[in-house]
């Protein structure tokens, strides 16, 4: 389709992108602002970066945020994974509906009621059985999994159910056991959408704020709730030094994911 | 246009995949011992942290507020006779029911809630709209730039507002220093600033649906209502309105049921006015630690989500039974 677009059209879609960047571009801007005034111009100056830097609790909070985030999007790949593969090729099985169900139902769900639930969860499970004792780290990863295997579930049931059945059952009908059919032709094949499983799911565990405050206890702090802290108190320039690392960071990672996903499509279309 | 009807290139492989195929052959692996153990892994972490907690979020929603540590009470206990007694305290939704404040709140998010999303679908139609029509070379382009903000941080891009909106932020020092305004206009704590972070924070959720459903429109439909001399816009309110309605659904309810709980930014950007559930709940819960009373709002929450679930349902049903 090459038919030319209005200009109004055209128009809105530009305001439109102006709207979404505009907040992202005025914060990377005022990163480099010498002031302590966030929105008064005082000069060109990198010193909230070295500010960032020296500041501890940030960068303990942001560690803690990166670890908590990597071990529950690796959790969250392998049972969305189970989920997703349970869904697309095991046909009718009990209680398929209702798992169907409990995999999609964190999508929709208001983060609130998901902390209020899952910290009510580990109250009455310390009580009943001592486990998990206290709450932190632990209980923020079983949260953050909990949601995010969701997410990776629609990723790759959408993958499973989009690619060729022909090869899987060719090897089958040649012998190979359905383990080895799994591992050998399913996985390679749905591995782009793993990848970005995982991504996602590591992307919402570090963005998290409100489930994160729910179920964490005193001495797991995450990026978010520092943040969060931060914020609440008024603007702060290390915030926005932060905001952009955050901003370089994914636009580097998007661009190449986008740049070798274009590549990948091209070479097996054309 | 002279070619046939033909799938585009892009999506080539994920059409050819889609046709339907026989059943049974096609779902081999269904055969595969250990499967059980596949399902049942998932299954019992989803039972366990999924369905478990709500089971007793509603229980605690029956319960008694104590001074204690869990500040709730028990619903099953031992009588002294040695039978066994089940209270259920109702006084917890009857306590919502006759108080105006929460009646406010759940009235209030559902109103922000669907003016959000109705702005949301108002500005995105347009913009998935000249994306779908867009070069394809220029499409994964522009569908990157929308989704690239929903991967930077949430927290920050709402932060960004405040910069943006406050008494001396960006836009105030802009309008003053071009003499538009006198004094700085009061955007911060007020709904609109609650209006302008739900629709920029929500905005991508609405345009990909939309254009996943306005890029596989047949361009011949309206090749062809234009050789049978409709005019534009009246070949879009007949044809790529209608077709592009599950897209308008879709991105509705994306938009609409996370707003509807939304604490963050009625927090950051809200004033006292903007009373929203998510943010009643949350002080419910930290400020006065009344888990009980937290729980029973997050009940009527959860209804008020399943109602506007099934009714999304029952759209999307008639929608596609119209198509």
């Amino acid at each position: 389709m090459s038919r030319r677009t209005h200009p109004a059209l055209l128009g809105w879609l530009v305001a439109g992108f102006v709207f979404l960047y505009v907040p992202i571009l005025s914060l990377v801007f005022f990163s480099f602002n010498r002031s302590k005034l966030v929105t008064v111009w005082g000069g060109f100056s990198t010193r909230w970066y070295e500010a960032l830097l020296g500041n501890a609790q940030i960068l303990d909070a942001a560690w803690l945020s990166v670890r908590i985030a990597a071990v529950s999007a690796g959790l969250a790949v392998v049972l969305g994974t189970l989920v997703a593969v349970s869904l697309a090729r095991f046909g009718p099985f009990r209680g398929r509906a209702l798992l169907a169900g409990l995999a999609t139902a964190p999508l929709v769900m208001p983060e609130v009621i998901t902390g209020l639930s899952l910290l009510l969860l580990f109250v009455a499970l310390e009580q009943a059985i001592g486990w998990p004792a206290g709450r932190g780290t632990l209980t923020i990863v079983i949260a953050h999994t909990t949601f995010a295997l969701a997410y990776v579930a629609v990723v790759v049931q959408s993958r499973l159910t989009g690619m060729d059945p022909s090869i899987e059952e060719a090897a089958l009908d040649l012998g190979a056991r359905p383990a080895k059919v799994f591992c050998v032709i399913t996985l390679p094949i749905i591995a782009p959408a793993l990848v970005a499983g995982f991504l996602l799911a590591f992307t919402l565990s570090l963005d998290d704020l409100v489930i994160a405050s729910f179920v964490s206890g005193p001495g797991a702090t995450t990026l978010p709730m520092v943040i969060y802290s931060k914020v609440r108190l008024g603007l702060s320039p290390e915030i926005n030094a932060l905001a952009t690392l955050l901003v370089l960071v994914v636009t580097v990672g998007v661009g190449t994911a986008g740049i070798l996903m274009q590549r990948g499509t091209r070479r097996r279309t054309g | 246009m002279s070619q046939p009807a033909q799938p585009p290139p892009g999506t080539a492989t994920a059409g050819g995949a889609a046709a339907p195929r026989p059943r049974a052959r096609a779902f081999t692996l269904r055969l595969a011992p250990g499967r059980g153990c596949v399902i049942a892994v998932p299954y019992l972490w989803l039972a366990a942290f999924f369905m478990a907690p709500f089971l007793i979020v509603l229980k605690i929603s029956f319960a008694d507020q104590l001074m204690a540590q869990p500040p709730y009470s028990a619903l099953l206990a031992w009588s002294e006779q040695g039978y066994l007694t089940l209270k259920l305290n109702v006084g917890n939704y009857l306590f919502l029911a006759r108080d105006a404040l929460y009646w406010t709140a759940y009235l209030r998010s559902l109103e922000i809630a669907f003016c959000s999303a109705l702005l949301c679908l108002l500005i995105g139609y347009p913009m998935a709209y000249a994306i779908a029509r867009a070069d394809p070379a220029w499409r994964g382009m522009l569908l990157m730039l929308v989704v690239l903000p929903f991967w930077t941080s949430f927290l920050l891009r709402v932060y960004a507002w405040i910069g943006l909106l406050n008494n001396n932020g960006a836009i105030n020092n802009l309008l003053l220093a071009l003499g538009l305004v006198d004094r700085p206009i009061v955007m911060m704590r007020t709904n609109f600033a609650v209006y302008v972070g739900i629709v920029y924070s929500y905005l991508p959720f609405m345009i990909l649906p939309l254009y996943a459903t306005l890029e596989k429109l047949d361009p011949t439909l309206l090749e062809a209502a234009e050789d049978l001399g409709c005019r534009p816009f009246r070949a879009f309110l007949s044809i790529t309105l209608p077709l592009s309605l599950p897209g308008i659904i879709a991105g509705f309810s994306l938009v609409f049921i996370p707003a509807l709980g939304e604490f963050v930014i009625p927090d950051l950007l809200g004033g006292t006015e903007t009373l929203m559930v998510g943010k009643v709940l949350w002080d419910e819960f930290f400020a006065n630690r009344a888990w009980p009373i937290a729980s029973a709002v997050a009940m009527a929450m959860l209804s008020l989500v399943l109602v506007i679930m099934v009714f999304q349902h029952w759209l999307e049903r008639r929608a596609a039974a119209r198509a």
